[in-house]
């Protein structure tokens, strides 16, 4: 049996005496798509930064592609989409693209591919400060997707995103699935989200309450999960 | 060699905001200024300070640029994708500091011919182990200082903490760095029993390069 894209063994962090996460455990492979769910201080964006590597794990182990995600290796192929859009106000749209393409060892000319896919060509040489919010989210868009991950680590991405912007990350994570990338992403945008999840996880105060495949009750109806599986 | 793109981006960004540039050279030179009316210029006192005057100025101004350093990752969450993405933590640190390093230099370079004239000092046959110094003892400082850049970097009280934790254990590299300007600046050559004070601040700049490069993948992760 292949190993998981993404492994999460019984996972614990502490922030002080709080529990964030406590004994979280799941697993992903390659082409699924989990919709993390729960409220607002569940753990959600703690777990993701423990996935992305930029939090430690109190307890237990995270495995990306079979290795640690503090790996340069697993790190190489990850898309990180988080609550920032990542990206320097005072450099330009192709700047900042740029920039990223040599972090992470591809061609530059993939800049240009992204800014053209994002509708940001035009403005290739204007710098960030200038851009509206959407231009800013389209552009953030392209610099996860810039070397193409394998796993697409995405913070309530839809959260704020104007409708264009809403449309291109629904049809490139449509795209990235079906091209076998692995996508975990927190979310509040159920309906969204349930649209391209294969899997659904609820987190309640640390505690991974529920995980499995995406039913049709579910995208039926998104409430279903907190409904069925979450505390009254 | 991904620590050069991670500086030239930092230059970059500074070249265009030129935030810290214009804070500390304006900050150096007020100093310079200064201390100038507060002493006689062409009394013999002034030659035995002129290192220790120097060397304050630039570990004042320095703070300025070295707060900046991993700051200026905070805006957009800069940080957080930079840690994401393949680039080591010493890779990125190391961008951070040569980054700093050169704008502390840049500094460094327009204060000397002004210090010259404020303070009727004749610098200019020392040119070349001035700046060989400047660049030892501005290395230990930029080092250490990107270090306590980074461990500071989310606290609300950063611009107090780093100079607190940064000048006490800069003081080894700062002595050495000031007695030798001082040497320099009074027109003689460094040799005897002075060489001691440039292998403590040779030794400074590699033990605090090391272990910063250690250390630094524990404070970026927490």
């Amino acid at each position: 049996m292949p190993e998981p894209v993404l492994a999460v063994d019984h996972v614990c962090k502490y922030f002080g005496d709080y529990p964030a996460l406590h004994d979280v455990t799941f697993s992903l492979n390659g082409g699924e798509c989990l919709a993390l769910i729960g409220r607002n201080g569940a753990g959600k964006t703690t777990m993701l930064k423990i996935l992305a590597g930029l939090s430690g794990a109190a307890q237990g182990e995270v495995r990306l592609f079979g290795d640690s995600p503090r790996q340069a290796s697993a790190r190489r192929r990850i898309g990180l989409l988080g609550h920032g859009i990542g990206v320097y106000d005072e450099l330009t749209a192709i700047e900042n693209l740029t920039i990223f393409a040599q972090l992470y060892g591809v061609s530059a000319s993939v800049a240009r591919h992204w800014l053209e896919r994002t509708q940001l060509a035009h403005v290739a040489n204007a710098p960030v400060r200038e851009f509206s919010r959407g231009m800013r989210q389209r552009l953030a868009v392209a610099r996860a997707f810039l070397h193409d991950p394998a796993l697409l680590i995405l913070d309530e991405p839809f959260t704020a995103l104007d409708d264009r912007a809403i449309a291109l990350l629904q049809g490139l994570l449509a795209e990235a699935k079906a091209a076998g990338r692995t996508i975990i992403m927190s979310t509040h945008q159920l309906r969204e989200a349930m649209e391209l999840a294969t899997h659904v996880a609820l987190i309640e105060r640390g505690k991974l309450v529920h995980f499995g495949v995406r039913s049709a009750e579910m995208l039926a109806d998104p409430t279903y999960v907190y409904r069925t599986f979450g505390a009254a | 060699m991904v620590f050069l793109q991670i500086a030239a981006k930092d230059l970059r960004s500074e070249l265009r905001t030129k935030e810290s540039l214009n804070a500390s050279l304006s900050f150096a030179v007020v100093i310079l200024l200064l201390f100038s009316f507060a002493f006689d210029p062409s009394s013999e006192a002034v030659a035995e300070f002129s290192g220790g005057l120097l060397w304050l100025v630039f570990a004042f101004a320095g703070a300025l640029i070295l707060n900046r350093s991993f700051a200026r990752e905070l805006p957009n969450d800069c940080l957080e994708v930079l840690i994401a993405s393949p680039v080591s933590g010493a890779q990125l640190f190391l961008g951070k500091t040569v980054a700093s390093f050169v704008l502390l230099m840049t500094i460094e370079v327009i204060c000397l011919p002004i210090f010259g004239i404020f303070y009727d000092i004749t610098w200019t046959p020392q040119a070349l182990p001035l700046l060989g110094i400047f660049a030892l003892g501005t290395w230990g400082m930029t080092i250490l200082g990107t270090l306590f850049s980074a461990l500071t970097v989310n606290l609300s009280l950063r611009e107090l903490m780093l100079p607190m934790l940064l000048y006490p254990l800069m003081l080894p590299a700062l002595m050495a760095a000031m007695r030798l300007t001082t040497i320099l600046l009074a027109g003689n050559a460094i040799a005897g029993n002075d060489m001691v004070w440039l292998r403590l601040l040779i030794g400074f700049d590699i033990i605090f390069t090391v272990l910063s490069l250690a250390l630094v993948e524990t404070i970026l992760v927490r």
